[in-house]
């Protein structure tokens, strides 16, 4: 090495480079994402604001141009009856494949995190293709395989098709409920002499349950806004979707704003009132003093932790709160 | 709410990393209807659609929408030849809007997964306010978006004040409206998986990067964006695959034109106005084909096999 060299890798290590500029430079750095970060949110609201705004128009003949505010639109919803027949239509679908795929999916969650068995990695890709699918190729399949059987489309074959599209998200859903989960709680149970029943009814389950909320709500949400693989396989029935493409061609009534905008505020309450109900348990459940995992060592120190988690769990689900929350 | 659904992998890593049981019987009864049901309506549908799209026109029909079972490649020939611009098109298309979703939101993702991570209730917030477009009908806020963009609406005018477009000019029916509405329609599925990955970073990596003198520029290209990767690759797919797919935003009466058609177009006006099914089911291969093929090779340049 040159002395030079050595020179130079002495200042580079001794002499620090001036921070305090850097320092400048990552404060206006992180000014500019907020701002950014206002605008983007800013962007991603107007379509909202706009279809909301539009359920107060005071329309004459089209809902394009802003006439006045009124509450007419959302007084008199069914004064457009096909609205309201497409919203009852899209409700029971709804309802009807998120209880379908909720079930099933919740089922094969469980499997895939708890059991080794052959064809697993199999089941996994049977999970995976149907979200890896275009929605075309979902819809047109289902389409043609109606056709060449011969099964008549109509309120039925949506509810097949939206519950075979929600079934992979529910999965993909629970499973990483499934997989935080303690087993040491399960085996508590068993060791106080539970039924294997009780113990999926008493621990599993509430402890799965949050996940399997997040999950029937995304597949609701999923079912209650899929147009393209409903198009496929709806014949006659509209749902709510379908109702909208069908009226986009001669304009869409104010009524069919009102129904999009009561969903989302109903939507939005119910986001923030899970997440404020996550936070109250959160903290209820560190009151109560939980041990930490790392805390007790060896198997009587497990057990012990175990169960004085259960009975945090316990205390938590009796309070009312209705179901265990988050250990962490 | 589902934030999980979005991720790469489960956001959240086993607790205990006992190994799983062998279960015969029990495994079996909780497997066997959610496959048994995925099995008969989206496996045996992908056949039947493979099979349809072999298929003959029925020479002794007299209707139209009545085909025989044959093996008919000619029909791809023929997709291919007929449509190739659409096809090509839908790629290109979703390729940009996944492009332009990504710029979008990887500041954003990044923000809310790290510079909110002090303030939960800001981040909580944030990150409904990023799937708020779910929760308002899809083609209503296309529909929104076709009104704002409309001729006589703010954005036409303001151009047209600023001579940025020409009085004859519109917005609507073009390449760049078609483009926008994938963008904004598919930015929260590009979002949500980059913020998981940036919400388990752990600062430790990037401030160790400033320690060592390496420039925020550095920090971030050798330190932050290698880490989110996994998050980009599935919010890529996330994005890419339903808007190469989607026929809403590029229809007629929504934001697109006949000369902004996507395959997804076709394949909707040949299955459903047409009834010419083997070409719809033969063009619904070929769109599944190079997807498969696309995300496979992406997937393993990335580097991240386990995507469910």
């Amino acid at each position: 090495m040159t002395l030079q060299a050595g020179k130079a890798v002495e200042d580079a290590v001794v002499t620090p480079r001036p921070r305090p500029r850097r320092r400048f430079r990552l404060g206006v750095g992180a000014w500019g994402l907020g701002v950014y970060a206002v605008i983007a949110f800013t962007f991603l609201l107007i379509p909202i604001v706009y279809t909301i705004v539009f359920s107060f128009n005071d329309v004459r003949r089209t809902n394009i141009v802003w006439r006045g505010f009124t509450l007419d639109n959302w007084l008199k919803v069914c004064d457009q009856p096909e609205v309201c027949t497409a919203f009852g239509n899209s409700i029971l679908v709804g309802v009807t494949a998120t209880l379908l795929a909720t079930a099933m999916g919740t089922a094969m969650a469980i499997a895939l995190v708890r059991y080794r068995f052959r064809f697993r990695a199999a089941t996994t890709l049977l999970l995976f293709l149907p979200m890896a699918t275009p929605e075309v190729v979902l819809g047109a399949g289902l389409a043609a395989q109606f056709l060449s059987a011969g099964i008549p489309k109509g309120i039925g074959t949506i509810i097949i098709a939206h519950t075979m599209f929600c079934i992979s998200f529910v999965v993909v859903t629970v499973r990483a409920r499934v997989a935080s989960l303690d087993p040491a709680l399960e085996e508590a149970g068993r060791d106080l002499y539970a039924s294997p029943g009780q113990v999926f009814w008493r621990i599993t389950f509430p402890l799965l349950l949050p996940g399997i909320i997040a999950a029937a709500l995304l597949s609701f949400a999923l079912s209650f806004d899929d147009f393209i693989i409903t198009n496929f396989n709806s014949g006659a029935a509209v749902t709510f979707p379908k109702y909208v493409y069908t009226a986009a061609a001669r304009g869409i009534p104010a009524q069919a704003n009102v129904i999009a905008s009561a969903v989302f505020f109903l939507a939005i309450i119910l986001v923030i009132a899970t997440q404020i109900g996550g936070a109250v348990r959160r903290k209820r459940l560190e009151r109560s003093s939980v041990p930490d995992d790392t805390a007790s060592v060896g198997a009587s120190g497990e057990i012990e932790s175990a169960a004085s988690r259960l009975r945090a769990l316990w205390e938590s689900s009796s309070l009312g709160a209705g179901g265990a929350g988050d250990r962490r | 709410m589902a934030f999980g659904a979005f991720g790469g992998s489960p956001a959240t890593t086993p607790a205990s990393d006992a190994a799983p049981r062998r279960g015969g019987l029990i495994a079996l009864f909780l497997l066997l209807p959610g496959a048994a049901y995925l099995s008969l309506f989206f496996l045996v549908p992908l056949v039947s659609l493979i099979l349809t799209s072999f298929q003959a026109v029925d020479p002794n029909a007299f209707e139209i929408g009545k085909f025989v079972y044959a093996f008919q490649w000619q029909n791809y020939v023929d997709v291919v030849t007929t449509y190739w611009p659409h096809i090509l098109r839908s790629f290109g298309y979703a390729a940009l809007a996944t492009v332009l979703a990504l710029l979008f939101s990887y500041p954003l993702a990044y923000v809310i997964g790290v510079k909110l991570r002090r303030f939960p209730l800001l981040q909580a917030l944030a990150l409904t306010l990023v799937i708020a477009p779910f929760f308002i009908s899809f083609l209503l806020r296309t529909l929104a978006w076709k009104q704002i963009f409309s001729d006589e609406g703010v954005v036409v005018t303001a151009l047209q004040a600023l001579s940025l477009l020409g009085p004859a000019d519109h917005l609507t029916g073009t390449p760049f409206s078609v483009i926008f509405g994938l963008t904004y329609n598919f930015i929260p599925f590009m979002t949500l998986p980059i913020y998981t990955s940036l919400e388990r970073l752990d600062l430790r990596y990037v401030e160790a990067g400033g320690d060592l003198y390496a420039s925020p520029a550095s920090t971030f290209l050798r330190v932050t964006l290698p880490l989110s990767l996994p998050g980009v690759v599935s919010g890529t797919l996330l994005t890419f695959i339903p808007a190469s797919g989607d026929y809403i935003n590029a229809s007629r009466d929504f934001l697109g034109s006949t000369d902004t058609a996507m395959i997804g177009n076709v394949i909707e006006a040949n299955f459903l106005q047409l009834q010419n099914y083997p070409a719809a089911a033969a063009l619904s291969i070929v769109l599944m084909a190079v997807i498969l093929v696309l995300v496979g090779a992406y997937v393993r340049r990335s580097g991240t096999e386990d995507l469910l």
